[in-house]
């Protein structure tokens, strides 16, 4: 089968790899037909997760059909039209049985503090990911869920990650009728965690980043003011500013490892790898809430070290509330506020793109160009 | 304002934010929400097992040592080989997760391996291609230029170092290993 793999930083390409085969009687392997670039898979594109080993197929946000199920499988068949959650789980840890899917402790030989994610490392676990033509699917009985007929494939593969990873940031927030919420980062995460922010009764919802494109799709999509963080000297002391020198009620985080806005941090993390992770966007969360607020992060950061200003969130008595999102927990609601017409999450696929040029989509997602907010990979014969 | 007691004021009323917003509102209950409260116990996960069964060990797998045992299921990709295999498993068998240690070797070997692979490539079919791998003809056909013309880009200040961290070492490797044969060269001579 054709298959995305790594190569070593910022390099990738498609080869002929071995066909998955069921490696547990809980198996099953999907014939992808869609799959997604998430802005998290820079992190490794980038070379920052440890132990990203090349050859590895990345791709944790896909959709696609049953092709093959495992002796023990009962909910799935072949043929049937499947999401997959980006979380890998067994849904009966002490973990997955108290609805912490992304917490699970059976999937994840390499690391005890992360649980299983496909195509994102070995430190999530060793499983190749979905930016091919097939993958395997362990716990085929708990994550994959089929894809509603009245569903559109690209909504569907939206829902596997950036859509309930948004959703998933707001309610971290523990927004109240009227609060004020900042989102950082206008990327597909940040926009949908400002839009869920409307649904959960937010008074206003402001968004900052640095993209002038991102913050046009954050007005129009999501309805926020926004702020262009490169055109103001301290954004910390302009948004104290906007509101009424109080703070936001509620900051999330929806940046991550690659912040920008600090050469320092940037460099540190990005390009040197000596910190888990750039966090300007988290610094600023601390700095921008207001004392007593709730900062939520969503964010996806590597496991080392990160120069976080802790002082500043004990002094503030904030609520810190993170996580990897447990996609399936989302996903009934979801699928009623796309039903209802609250959410369309397709609206932001800026690119499509086929698996063979797959090189070229990380490098314009990378690099920001030609407007791009989403790609999708098509794989070959789709 | 945080010197008085009141909230600053709202710029629009609830009817209005319905009004205007679809969907405003709809998931206002805290305790309505899908994950709320964080741990639950009545949620059917699909799961008809109280324990997995286990994955079959094909080959000797690594693991942290804050793992009691093997988990029951596993990847099954890129197992560990050569210089940066051994480097690797020297981060899981003797650190724990909390270690730097741990994460600093994994890291290495990341390093290690994009070499050794680079290397292999070299001697195989299919060397590696460093234009079509970076995606670089993406800039031709991605509006290089005006992209990064519209507005002030806060990353514009290190896209130039992209190269460096892919051509950066190649360089060095070459210039030390010219370096190397001119002294030997110029000693023999």
């Amino acid at each position: 089968m054709r298959a995305m793999v790594y190569r070593g930083p910022y390099k990738v390409r498609v080869e002929e790899k071995d066909m998955p085969r069921i490696e547990h009687p809980n198996d099953a392997i999907v014939k992808v037909t869609r799959a997604a670039i998430c802005g998290s898979d820079l992190h490794i594109y980038h070379g920052m997760m440890p132990d990203t080993r090349v050859g590895s197929t990345f791709g944790h946000e896909f959709v696609g059909v049953v092709h093959e199920v495992g002796p023990s499988v009962r909910n799935l068949r072949p043929g049937d039209r499947v999401m997959v959650p980006f979380n890998i789980y067994c849904g009966s840890c002490y973990f997955c049985a108290r609805g912490l899917y992304s917490n699970c402790h059976n999937v994840n030989p390499n690391a005890t503090a992360v649980g299983g994610i496909y195509g994102y490392s070995h430190t999530c676990g060793g499983y190749d990911g979905g930016q091919a033509e097939y993958v395997r699917v362990p716990f085929a009985d708990v994550g994959p869920a089929p894809i509603p007929d009245w569903m559109d494939e690209e909504d569907a593969v939206l829902l596997t990650d950036a859509l309930a990873t948004g959703y998933f940031g707001a309610q971290l927030g523990d927004i109240a009728e009227g609060d004020t919420v900042v989102v950082f980062g206008a990327g597909p995460v940040g926009l949908f965690a400002a839009k869920s922010s409307w649904l959960m009764g937010a008074g206003r919802v402001i968004v900052v980043d640095h993209l002038e494109y991102r913050l046009e799709k954050a007005r129009t999509f999501a309805h926020a003011e926004t702020y262009n963080f490169a055109e103001h000297d301290d954004i910390v002391v302009d948004l104290k500013k906007a509101t009424d020198h109080l703070g936001a009620d509620v900051v999330i985080d929806a940046v991550g490892a690659e912040a920008d806005g600090n050469l320092t941090q940037h460099i540190t993390a990005a390009k040197l790898k000596l910190q888990g992770g750039s966090p300007v966007a988290l610094n600023w969360a601390i700095d921008s809430v207001r004392k007593g607020g709730t900062v939520s992060v969503v964010g996806a950061y590597g496991p080392m070290f990160s120069a976080v200003k802790f002082g500043d969130a004990v002094n503030k008595g904030l609520t810190l509330r993170m996580n990897q999102c447990p996609v399936k927990r989302q996903w009934p609601r979801l699928f009623e506020h796309i039903r209802n017409g609250y959410l369309k999450p397709s609206d932001i696929v800026t690119h499509r793109i086929p698996l063979e040029h797959i090189a070229e989509g990380y490098h314009l997602f990378s690099s920001k160009l030609d407007g791009c907010i989403k790609t999708l990979i098509v794989p070959n014969n789709h | 304002m945080p010197y008085t007691a009141q909230k600053p004021p709202r710029p629009r009323t609830a009817d209005q934010l319905r009004r205007e917003i679809p969907g405003w509102g709809v998931d206002l209950d805290p305790a309505d929400r899908p994950s709320v409260p964080r741990e639950r116990t009545d949620l059917d996960t699909g799961a008809h097992w109280d324990f997995p069964e286990r994955q079959e060990e094909r080959q000797p797998r690594e693991r942290s040592i804050e793992h009691k045992f093997l988990p029951p299921v596993f990847g099954t990709s890129i197992p560990l080989k050569g210089l940066s295999g051994k480097v690797r498993r020297l981060a899981y068998t003797r650190y724990s997760e909390a270690r730097a240690a741990h994460w600093l070797l994994l890291l290495a070997g990341d390093r290690i391996d994009a070499w050794e692979s680079h290397l292999r490539s070299l001697a195989g079919p299919r060397p590696d291609n460093p234009l079509s791998e970076t995606g670089i003809p993406a800039e031709l056909h991605g509006h290089g230029i005006t992209s990064r013309r519209e507005g002030r880009r806060a990353d514009l200040a290190h896209q130039w170092m992209d190269p460096l961290v892919v051509a950066g070492p190649w360089v060095l490797a070459v210039t030390g290993a010219a370096l190397a044969v001119r002294a030997l060269w110029r000693r023999r001579s």
